[in-house]
C-alpha cells in the first residue's frame, strides 16, 4: 500500500455503517504504552529513539497485531503524504510535526493504526465506523496482549501503565466518538449536552480533537481520566450512558426541527447543496459546514440528490492535502479553494 | 468622595478596613500599602507551573522540590513541571510524593490502577489489581443498596482470596 492508493479511498471511520450511524460518525479507542527497559522520549537520545523505533516496529510486523500492517516511516514521509495521514485520522499532528525516527503501522482496512514514538514509545489505535466500542475494545485489547507476549510494557503496581504524560498513565486507555450534531446545534441545545458531559468529567472538542473548534457540527468526545477505573468501566460510561442519550437528544431535535419548520430545514439543507454545486471559490472549512445540514437531511430522508458514502467522500477529498494529492500537484490556499469548488462541481456532474 | 490613603498621602484608598481590636478605627489605604502591611495579597499573574508549584510545596512541606532528581533519567521535577513529560518510569517513583496529589487531581481523586494487568506482570500483582477491582465494586453496589449484586461480588472476592 502507497499513500497515493490509499487517497481515493473513502477509510473507515466515514464508512457511514455501524450502529447510529446517523448521528455517530466514528468510534476510536487508543492504548499507551512504554517500553519498561527503556527512557521515557523527552529523555532519549536520537540513537535510542531509532532502536525504540527498530524494535517496536519488528515486532508489530512479525505478530498478528501486525503482520498484513503497512509501516509509514514518518521521516521519511513527504509533507502532503503526512497531511494525509492526519486528515484520515491515522495519526495524530503532534506525531506528523514530531521530530527522530517514528512511524506508523496501518491495517489494511484502516481500523488500526499503531503510532511509534509519538509522545509515548507505542500508541494503540483502532477506529471504526459508528458505535462499536466493545468490539473495538476487544480488538485493541487483542493486539494489546499480543504485543505484551514480546515486549514488557512500563507497568507499576498503583499507577498501572506508566505513561510520558500522567494524565494518561492507569489504563492508559483514550475513549473518543465523533457525533454529527447539528439539530441540538440549531435548537440551542449543544451547550447544555457538552455541560453535561463536562460534567461526568468527558472533554469536548471539536473534530481534529485538542483546541479545534466544532466546524461542520462535528464533536469528539473523549474521556479525561484513565487511573482508578478499569478499560470496560470506562468504555461503557460511553456506549451504555451518554453516547445513546445524546443521540436520543439529537434525533428527538431533528423530529423537532423538521414538525416545527419543516421549510426552514429544508431551505437550509437546499441552500447548502446550491452553493456546493455552484460555487467557483470555497474553503474546506465552508465545505464542512455546508455538508453539515446535507448528512442530516439524507439521514432524515428528506434529501436523496446525495448518499452518506458520496457524502463522505466529498467530504474528506476536499480537505487540503487530499485535494492537492488527486490534484497531483501541490497548491496554496487561493488554489485550492478554486480547485475545490471545480472538484465539487466536477463530482456533481458525474453523479 | 474619593479617599486619598491614609498611609502614603499619595496613591487613592481603594482598600477599606475597619479594625474592631483594640477600638474601632477606620481605615482607608491603597493596594500597595495595604499590601505592605499585610493585609491583602495583591493578585499577580502566575503561570500554571508557578500555581502547581505552590500547591505542591504546600502538600508536600518540602522546600525546594525542583531539586530532586531521577538518578536513571537525570531529569528534575523543575524540568517535568516546565514540559509536562516525565523522562522515564522510574521518576512515578522518584518523584511520588509530588507526583501523587498532581495525579489525584487528574483523575478524579483515584490513585490505584485498577484496570488491566499485562500478562508479564505475575499472578500476584494480577490478582490484587483484581481484587481491588471487585472491592471497589462491592462498596459501588453496597453504596446503590443493590444487595444481590454485592452478594455475587463478594463471593467472587472470597474465591479469589483463596485461590
Amino acid at each position: 500500500m502507497t499513500i497515493d492508493e490509499l487517497t481515493p479511498k473513502t477509510g473507515e471511520w466515514l464508512r457511514g455503517v455501524g450502529p447510529m450511524s446517523d448521528v455517530v460518525i466514528s468510534s476510536r479507542i487508543r492504548l499507551a504504552r512504554n517500553l519498561a527497559d527503556r527512557p521515557f522520549l523527552s529523555t532519549a537520545s536520537a540513537t535510542t529513539r531509532t532502536e525504540i523505533y527498530r524494535s517496536l516496529v519488528d515486532t508489530i510486523t512479525s505478530t498478528p497485531a501486525g503482520a498484513d500492517a503497512w509501516l509509514v516511516d514518518i521521516e521519511q514521509t513527504d509533507p502532503i503524504d503526512r497531511e494525509v495521514l492526519v486528515e484520515r485520522h491515522l495519526v495524530s499532528r503532534q506525531h506528523i510535526d514530531g521530530e527522530g525516527s517514528r512511524g506508523v503501522t496501518i491495517s489494511p482496512n484502516e481500523t488500526r493504526a499503531l503510532m511509534i514514538n509519538e509522545e509515548d514509545h507505542l500508541r494503540i489505535q483502532g477506529l471504526r465506523s459508528g458505535l462499536e466500542l466493545e468490539a473495538l475494545w476487544e480488538e485493541v485489547n487483542g493486539v494489546d496482549d499480543t504485543l505484551a507476549n514480546h515486549l514488557a510494557f512500563a507497568f507499576d503496581r498503583r499507577f498501572g501503565y506508566l505513561t510520558a504524560c500522567p494524565t494518561n498513565v492507569g489504563s492508559g486507555v483514550r475513549v473518543s466518538v465523533m457525533l454529527h450534531l447539528p439539530a441540538l446545534k440549531l435548537t440551542k441545545e449543544i451547550e447544555r449536552v457538552a455541560r453535561a458531559a463536562r460534567d461526568m468529567h468527558l472533554a469536548v472538542r471539536g473534530m481534529h480533537g485538542e483546541g479545534t473548534d466544532a466546524v461542520g457540527d462535528l464533536y469528539q468526545l473523549s474521556n479525561q481520566t484513565t487511573l482508578g477505573k478499569s478499560e470496560e468501566e470506562t468504555i461503557s460510561v460511553f456506549s451504555k450512558t451518554i453516547i445513546p442519550k445524546i443521540v436520543e437528544y439529537e434525533r428527538t431535535a431533528r423530529d423537532s426541527l423538521a414538525n416545527r419548520s419543516p421549510h426552514l430545514l429544508d431551505d437550509k439543507i437546499w441552500r447548502a447543496y446550491g452553493i456546493l454545486v455552484n460555487a467557483r471559490h470555497v474553503s474546506s472549512e465552508e465545505t464542512h459546514v455546508l455538508l453539515s445540514p446535507i448528512r442530516m437531511g439524507i439521514h432524515m430522508g428528506r434529501f436523496t440528490e446525495l448518499d452518506i458514502p458520496m457524502l463522505n467522500e466529498l467530504f474528506l477529498h476536499t480537505q487540503p492535502a487530499h485535494l492537492q494529492k488527486l490534484h497531483g500537484k501541490p497548491l496554496d490556499g487561493d488554489q485550492r479553494d478554486i480547485v475545490r469548488a471545480q472538484y465539487l462541481r466536477d463530482r456533481f456532474a458525474r453523479h | 468622595m474619593s479617599l486619598i490613603c491614609q498611609r502614603c498621602q499619595q496613591a487613592k484608598a481603594t482598600v477599606h478596613i475597619t479594625d474592631t481590636i483594640p477600638e474601632r478605627v477606620e481605615r482607608h489605604l491603597c493596594e500597595d500599602c495595604a499590601e505592605k502591611e499585610g493585609i491583602i495579597i495583591k493578585q499577580q499573574h502566575q503561570t500554571t507551573n508557578e500555581i502547581l508549584q505552590k500547591l505542591i510545596k504546600h502538600k508536600t512541606g518540602l522546600g525546594t522540590v525542583e531539586d530532586i532528581t531521577c538518578p536513571k533519567c537525570g531529569m528534575t521535577f523543575r524540568e517535568f513541571q516546565l514540559k509536562g513529560q516525565l523522562g522515564c518510569s522510574h521518576d512515578y517513583e522518584v518523584f511520588e510524593k509530588l507526583l501523587t496529589p498532581l495525579i489525584e487531581r487528574a483523575h478524579e481523586g483515584a490513585t490505584q490502577h485498577v484496570g488491566k494487568v499485562p500478562a508479564t506482570a505475575g499472578e500476584t500483582i494480577r490478582k490484587q489489581t483484581g481484587l481491588l477491582r471487585l472491592r471497589r465494586k462491592l462498596q459501588e453496589a453496597v453504596e446503590r443498596e443493590d444487595y444481590e449484586l454485592a452478594a455475587r461480588v463478594r463471593d467472587r472476592i472470597q474465591t479469589l482470596e483463596s485461590a
